[in-house]
C-alpha cells in the first residue's frame, strides 16, 4: 500500500479564496513561529502580545509602523513589476543601498548649503542610484543571456562593501571618534515630520502614491498588460510584438528606481546619515512582502503594514524578551513557504489517494 | 618555492566547500530542479555542524550533523517543489531567508567560541613527493572526501543507469513520466543529495575553514557554488576547474589585503562576487552559455491525473 | 485471429465534468491490427493512456491474455507485454538514441551488451538507426524508429501506436505499415490509433470507433467505405467545403524574395532561399512534413524570430525583412501562429484581454488608458460572428476547447480585416465540425479579396483549400502550382525527397 499525493487542477479560483490564502498562510506561520518561541522556553502569549498587539495599540508604535512600512512599499511594488514579468531582481537590497549611497552624496557635497532644492535632487539621485544600479543585472541579461538572478545578488555584496567603504574612508565624518559614519545631514536634507511632534514623513505619501500608479497600471494600461503577458506566456508577449528586452530593462528600471528611492527616504527619514547596515535587509524583506501581497499592489501595501507590525514587534522583544532578531528572519522565510503553498493551493486541490500495491 | 605548498594547500582549503556546495547543486540541477536555497543550508550546516561539535566535542561528529542539517533543510525544498510545485526561484530563494535566520538561531549561544583543528590526513609515500605532494595528499579528510566525490558524481551520473535516468528526468520530465519513470523520487534524491553536500560544505566551513562560528559566515559562498554549476554548463571537470580558480581568487585576495598594496580592501573583498559575474560574462562571450542546462530546468512538474 | 490479449470492459475516465471515456469495450487478439478511430477530443489518447497505465480508470476492467489486471504504472503495463509508441513527448532530445533505448529498460545501461542487442532487433525488423547520434538531429522517421525499437525490446505481446503517421511522408509510412505487417505475423495485437482513414483500410482488419467518449462501431474497415467511417467519427453528416466563386486576382501582397534564414539553436532548420508570392484573392498553402523548416517560415513571415541572411520580404509592396510583427500588421497583414495556447493567446487571460495582443499597436484600443469598453465589445463580436462556444460570457482562454480557442484566435484576426492572412496549421488538433468552419472562414477571406498563406501538415487540408501549393523539405520550398495540376503521388514525392532530382537521388 501506498500513499500518493496529487496536485488537481482547480477549474476555478473565487474571489474569497484568493484574499483568504494569504492570512491562512500568515496564520499558519505565525502558529508555528509561535512553537518555535515555546521551544525556546518563552511564553507564546508574551511574543504575541509583543509582536502584534503593542505595535498596533501604541500610538507611538504605529507611527514606528508605517514608517518602516513605506521603504517595504516602495521597493515591493517594484518588484511585483519585475517578479510579474518573470524577472528575477533578488538585488532590490544593493539598489536600496545605491540609493542612498547617491542621495546621500547629494546631501553630503551640499553639506552646510540650505535651500528647498536640496531634498528633491536627493531624492532624484537616489532614484538614479537605484536604476543605475539595476541597469546593471538588466543590461547583463539582455545583451549576454546572463541570468539576472545570480547577477543581482552578487551585486548586493557588492554594495554593501562599497558603502562600508565611502563611510570609513572618503565620506567619513572628520568629527565623528572614527565611527563608520558620515556627516549628520542638516535639516535641508532630512524629510521634515508631517505634523508637528511626529515621525512620521512625507515619504510614507510617496509610497502610497507609488501603489495607486501601480494598481492603475497593472489595472489599466498596456505597459502592465504587456509585463503580465511577458511574464505568463512569452511566447503570446512576442506575438504580441512587445519587446522583451525592453520589458526587462523597464521593470529593472522601475523597481531599482522604487529601491533606491526607498533607500534615500530611509536615509534621510529615518537615520539622518550615511552608515554601514542601514539597509537591514529590507530589500530581501520586501520580496517577502511581494508575495504575501499575491504580486497585486494594493496587496502589497497590505502585507508592508503587516510585515512592518512585525518587524517592530521583533525591535521591542529583542529588548523585552530577549528574542534574537534571526527568530523574525526565520519566521520571515517560514512565512514566505507558507503563502508559496497557499499560492500552489489556491489554483490545485491536494488529493490523497490510497494505492493498492 | 617552499610558500608554494603552503600557498596551493590554503587554496585547496578555501576551494573546498565551493566544490561540495557546487558538486550538490550539480547533481540537483541534472535533475531539473533549480535549488536556490544552497546559501541557507550552506550556513545551516555551518551553524549545527558547529554547535554539534562542541557539544559533543567532536569535529568529525558534528561535520556529519552538519551535512544533515544540510539535507534537512532540503527536505523542506523537496517538500514545497516536488508535493505542492511551487516556483522553485521564490522556493529557494524562502529557503535562504529561513537558514540564515535558523543559523543564527542555532549558533547563537556559540558565537566565537574557537576549535581546534582536525587532525590531518597524509597519504603514504605518495605525500613525500617533493614540494606538490605535501599540498595535495596531506589535508583534512572532507578534501580527500570531496576528491572521492568528485569521480562519484561523475560516474554516477555518467556511467550508472540511475544517473542516467536522473538526467533524463532533469531533460524532459513529460517523457520521462509518460515513460513511468518515478520522477519525484528521482528528483527527492538529487534535492537531498544536493542539501548534504551543501550542509557539509558549511560544516567545512565552521569547523575546518575558519574554526569558529559566526552569523552570516557562509557570505555568499552558497551564491558562487550556484554560479559554478552554472559555469560548469553540465561537465564537472569545468565544475571542478572553477572552484579551484575561485579558491585561487580568495587566496590571492586575502594575500593581497595582508600586504597592503594600496588598494581599499572592501574592494578585494568584492573580488570574489564580481568575479562571479565575470566568470558568467566570459561564459557567455565565449559562446558556451547554456551548453549544459537540463531541459526542464526549473519547471514545476505536475502530472495529469 | 490468435487468442484475446486484451479485454477492456465498461472503461469510465472523467476529467471533471467530462466523461473522456464512458463505457468503453474493446477487445484485442494476436495477430491483429486494430484501428482506435475518432476525432480529436473523441478520447482515444485517454483510453491508450489507461492501457498504458499513465492514467486510472474510474470504473470498468482490464483483462490481458484473460487476466484481470490493474496497471498502476507504465512499468506494471510493459511487465503485462505492453509497449507504447508516442506521437510525441517521449524522446530525450539531448540523449543518443541509443541511451533513449536505454532508458525504460529495467536495469539497464547504454552499454556494448545493450548495444548488440538493439542492433540484431533493428536488423530483424529491418528498422535502419544510427544509434550514437543525439535524437535532436534525427528525422522525424528516424525519431520514431527509435521510438519501435524501444517498445519492440522489451518483447511486447501488444504495441499501441498513436497516430504514429502523423509525422512522417508517405514512404516512411509505407516502411512503417511493412514493419507493423511483420510484426503482427509473428503474433503481436497490434492497436494503431489513428483519424486518417484512408490509411486504416489499407492496414486494419478491425476498427473500433469512439464518438464523445463512447464507442460508437466496431467494423471491419475494409468492408465499408471512408465516408461511412467518417459519418460513423463524426456522427451527423460531414460538412462539406463550399469552394470559393470565381473571382479575380489582385496584386502581390507578399513576396518572399531568395528568402534565407539561420537555424534557430541547435533542433533548428535553416530556410534556404525561399521564393513565393500570395496575390490578393487567393489561397496559397504550404505543405510538407513537420519539422522541415515551416516554423522557422513562419517565425520569419510573422516577424517573431528567425533570422534572416538575405533575401527579402515584401508584404504590399515594401519590404519588411527588418521590421517588427506590428509594423507587418500596419500593412494589413494578420498571423495566426501554431500553438493556440500561450502564443496566439495567454492562457490565463479572459478573451476579451487577449484582443489586446494582435490589436494594440494598429487599432485604436485607448491613449492613456485601455479603453476596456471597446475591448469587451471587440471579443463579443468575435465570440458571436465565428460560433466560439463559450462556458461563460468572457471566459479565459484555457477554459475553451481546442476548436473554439481556434475559431476565436482565426476570428479575432479577421475582425481586423485583414489583407494578407498568414495561418500556421489552421486545424491541428481541431474537431472535424471546428476545422470545416474554420477552413470555410478562411475561404471567404480570400473570396473578399485578401491573400491567404496557409502552413498546413495535414496534406488533405492544404489540398482542400489551395488554390497553388508549394511544398516544404529540409528548409527549400518547391515552386507553387496550382492544386489542380498536382497528383497526390507528385506531392508525396517532393514532401520525400524535394524539388531538385539531383538532391533526391543524393
Amino acid at each position: 500500500m501506498s500513499f500518493n499525493l496529487a496536485l488537481v487542477p482547480r477549474r476555478e479560483i473565487s474571489l474569497f479564496r484568493q484574499v483568504l490564502t494569504p492570512v491562512i498562510a500568515l496564520v499558519v506561520a505565525l502558529l508555528i513561529g509561535g512553537l518555535i518561541v515555546w521551544l525556546m522556553g518563552r511564553s507564546p502569549a508574551k511574543a504575541f502580545d509583543v509582536f502584534l498587539r503593542e505595535p498596533l495599540t501604541d500610538p507611538w508604535a504605529l507611527q514606528e509602523v508605517l514608517l518602516k512600512s513605506t521603504p517595504l512599499m516602495l521597493i515591493s511594488i517594484g518588484l511585483i513589476f519585475c517578479f510579474r514579468a518573470n524577472r528575477w531582481n533578488i538585488g532590490a537590497e544593493g539598489q536600496f543601498l545605491l540609493g542612498g549611497i547617491f542621495g546621500g552624496g547629494v546631501a553630503i557635497a551640499t553639506h552646510g548649503l540650505s535651500g528647498p532644492w536640496i531634498l528633491p535632487l536627493m531624492m532624484l539621485a537616489g532614484v538614479a542610484g537605484g536604476m543605475l544600479y539595476a541597469a546593471i543585472p538588466a543590461a547583463l541579461r539582455n545583451r549576454f543571456g546572463i541570468s539576472e538572478i545570480l547577477t543581482s545578488l552578487m551585486l548586493v555584496y557588492v554594495a554593501e562593501l562599497l558603502l562600508d567603504y565611502l563611510v570609513r574612508g572618503p565620506w567619513r565624518d572628520p568629527k565623528g571618534f572614527n565611527f563608520p559614519q558620515s556627516v549628520p545631514f542638516t535639516d535641508a536634507a532630512q524629510l521634515q515630520p508631517l505634523f508637528e511632534g511626529g515621525r512620521l514623513h512625507s515619504g510614507f505619501v510617496l509610497a502610497l502614491l507609488a501603489v495607486i500608479v501601480a494598481i492603475l497600471v497593472f489595472k489599466r494600461s498596456l505597459f502592465g498588460f504587456a509585463v503580465k503577458a511577458s511574464g505568463e506566456a512569452p511566447r503570446a508577449a512576442n506575438f504580441a510584438g512587445f519587446n522583451e528586452k525592453r520589458i526587462t530593462l523597464v521593470v529593472f528600471l522601475i523597481s531599482g528606481g522604487l529601491a533606491g528611492l526607498a533607500g534615500i527616504i530611509e536615509v534621510s527619514g529615518q537615520v539622518g546619515q550615511l552608515r554601514p547596515g542601514f539597509g537591514q535587509g529590507l530589500g530581501f524583506t520586501a520580496i517577502i512582502v511581494a508575495f504575501l501581497g499575491r504580486l497585486s499592489p494594493f496587496g502589497a501595501m497590505l502585507s508592508s503594514l503587516v510585515i512592518a507590525v512585525l518587524l517592530i514587534g521583533a525591535e521591542s522583544a529583542q529588548v523585552s524578551l530577549k528574542l534574537p532578531f534571526d527568530l523574525t528572519r526565520f519566521f520571515m522565510g517560514l512565512l514566505l513557504i507558507a503563502v508559496l503553498a497557499g499560492e500552489s493551493l489556491n489554483r490545485y486541490r491536494l488529493e490523497f489517494r490510497k494505492e493498492p500495491a | 618555492m617552499e610558500m608554494l605548498p603552503f600557498i596551493l594547500a590554503t587554496v585547496f582549503t578555501a576551494a573546498t566547500p565551493l566544490l561540495i556546495a557546487a558538486l550538490g547543486e550539480h547533481v540537483t540541477e541534472r535533475a531539473g530542479v533549480l535549488n536556490l536555497g544552497v546559501e541557507g543550508m550552506m550556513i545551516v550546516g555551518a551553524a549545527t555542524g558547529f554547535a554539534a561539535a562542541v557539544l559533543t566535542d567532536s569535529s568529525v561528529f558534528g561535520i556529519f550533523a552538519g551535512a544533515l542539517a544540510g539535507m534537512a533543510l532540503s527536505a523542506v525544498f523537496a517538500l514545497m517543489v516536488l508535493v505542492f510545485a511551487t516556483n522553485q526561484v521564490a522556493t529557494g530563494l524562502a529557503l535562504t531567508i529561513m537558514g540564515l535566520g535558523l543559523a543564527g538561531l542555532i549558533g547563537q549561544g556559540f558565537v566565537g567560541q574557537p576549535r581546534a583543528a582536525i587532525p590531518p590526513v597524509s597519504i603514504p609515500l605518495l605525500s613525500e613527493i617533493p614540494v606538490l605532494g605535501k599540498a595535495i595528499f596531506t589535508g583534512d579528510f572532507v578534501f580527500f572526501l570531496s576528491l572521492v566525490l568528485i569521480g562519484f558524481v561523475a560516474w554516477g551520473l555518467n556511467r550508472t543507469r540511475f544517473g542516467l535516468l536522473l538526467r533524463a528526468v532533469g531533460e524532459s520530465h513529460g517523457s520521462a513520466h509518460a515513460l513511468g519513470l518515478p520522477v519525484k523520487r528521482i528528483r527527492l534524491v538529487a534535492i537531498l543529495f544536493g542539501g548534504l553536500l551543501a550542509g557539509l560544505a558549511g560544516a567545512y566551513l565552521s569547523l575546518i575553514y575558519t574554526r569558529f562560528w559566526s552569523p552570516g559566515m557562509s557570505a555568499g559562498r552558497g551564491w558562487i557554488a550556484l554560479a559554478l554549476v552554472v559555469f560548469a554548463g553540465g561537465h564537472v571537470w569545468r565544475l571542478v576547474l572553477g572552484a579551484y580558480l575561485f579558491g585561487g581568487i580568495t587566496v590571492a585576495q586575502l594575500h593581497a589585503q595582508a600586504g597592503a598594496i594600496g588598494l581599499p580592501s572592501q574592494f578585494l573583498s568584492a573580488l570574489p562576487y564580481l568575479m562571479t559575474i565575470a566568470a558568467l560574462l566570459f561564459l557567455s562571450i565565449s559562446g558556451r552559455k547554456g551548453a549544459g542546462a537540463a531541459g526542464s530546468l526549473g519547471q514545476p512538474f505536475v502530472p495529469e491525473r | 485471429m490468435g487468442p484475446e490479449r486484451i479485454r477492456l470492459s465498461g472503461i469510465t475516465k472523467a476529467f471533471g465534468a467530462l466523461k473522456a471515456n464512458d463505457h468503453v469495450d474493446l477487445t484485442l487478439h494476436a495477430g491483429e491490427i486494430h484501428a482506435l478511430l475518432g476525432e480529436n477530443g473523441a478520447g482515444k489518447s485517454t483510453l491508450m493512456k489507461i492501457l498504458y497505465g499513465l492514467l486510472r480508470p474510474d470504473s470498468g476492467e482490464i483483462r490481458i491474455n484473460g487476466r484481470r489486471v490493474s496497471l498502476p504504472s507504465p512499468q506494471a503495463a510493459r511487465a503485462q507485454g505492453i509497449g507504447m509508441v508516442f506521437q510525441h513527448f517521449s524522446l530525450f532530445e539531448d540523449f543518443t538514441a541509443l541511451e533513449n533505448i536505454a532508458i525504460p529498460l529495467e536495469g539497464r545501461i547504454a552499454d556494448a551488451g545493450l548495444r548488440a542487442q538493439v542492433e540484431a532487433k533493428a536488423r530483424h525488423f529491418g528498422l535502419a538507426i544510427e544509434l550514437d547520434r543525439p535524437v535532436h538531429t534525427l528525422s522525424a522517421g528516424e525519431r520514431q524508429r527509435i521510438e519501435i525499437l524501444r517498445a519492440l525490446m522489451q518483447e511486447p505481446q501488444v504495441i499501441i501506436l498513436d497516430e504514429p503517421t502523423s509525422v512522417l511522408t508517405p514512404d516512411e509510412a509505407e516502411a512503417l505499415f511493412a514493419t507493423l505487417d511483420t510484426l503482427a505475423s509473428e503474433g503481436a495485437g497490434i492497436l494503431f490509433i489513428s483519424h486518417k482513414l484512408e490509411e486504416v483500410r489499407r492496414l486494419c482488419s478491425r476498427a473500433t470507433i469512439l464518438r464523445g467518449g463512447k464507442v460508437v462501431a466496431e467494423t471491419d474497415p475494409r468492408a465499408v467505405s471512408a465516408a461511412e467511417l467518417a459519418a460513423l467519427m463524426v456522427g451527423e453528416g460531414v460538412l462539406e467545403l463550399r469552394p470559393a466563386g470565381e473571382h479575380a486576382l489582385g496584386a502581390p501582397m507578399l513576396q518572399l524574395d531568395g528568402l534565407s534564414v539561420a537555424p534557430d539553436g541547435v533542433h533548428g532548420v535553416a530556410l534556404q532561399a525561399i521564393h513565393l508570392t500570395v496575390q490578393a484573392g487567393e489561397v496559397v498553402a504550404i505543405a510538407g512534413v513537420a519539422g522541415n523548416g515551416q516554423s522557422e517560415l513562419y517565425a520569419a513571415l510573422s516577424g517573431e524570430g528567425g533570422r534572416v541572411t538575405s533575401g527579402q520580404v515584401r508584404m504590399a509592396g515594401q519590404d519588411v525583412t527588418r521590421r517588427d510583427i506590428n509594423a507587418r500588421r500596419a500593412l494589413g497583414a494578420a498571423f495566426v501562429p501554431e500553438a493556440r495556447l500561450g502564443q496566439a493567446t495567454l492562457p490565463q487571460g479572459p478573451l476579451s484581454e487577449n484582443v489586446i495582443l494582435s490589436w494594440h499597436a494598429t487599432e485604436s484600443l485607448g491613449r492613456w488608458l485601455l479603453d476596456t469598453v471597446r475591448i469587451g465589445t471587440v471579443a463579443r463580436n468575435v465570440i458571436e460572428r465565428f460560433d466560439v462556444r463559450t462556458p461563460s460570457p468572457d471566459p479565459l482562454a484555457a477554459q475553451l476547447s481546442g476548436g473554439n480557442l481556434q475559431k476565436y484566435v482565426v476570428g479575432r484576426e479577421i475582425e481586423r480585416k485583414p489583407q494578407l492572412m498568414i495561418v500556421d496549421q489552421p486545424s491541428w488538433g481541431v474537431d472535424a465540425r471546428a476545422a470545416t468552419h474554420i477552413r470555410q472562414t478562411l475561404l471567404d477571406l480570400a473570396a473578399k479579396g485578401a491573400a491567404v498563406l496557409v502552413i498546413s501538415q495535414d496534406l488533405d487540408e492544404a489540398m482542400a483549400m489551395a488554390d497553388r501549393l508549394a511544398v516544404m523539405h529540409g528548409g527549400h520550398l518547391s515552386a507553387a502550382r496550382p492544386v489542380s495540376a498536382l497528383s497526390r503521388a507528385e506531392i508525396g514525392l517532393l514532401m520525400t525527397q524535394g524539388e531538385s532530382p539531383a538532391r533526391g537521388a543524393a
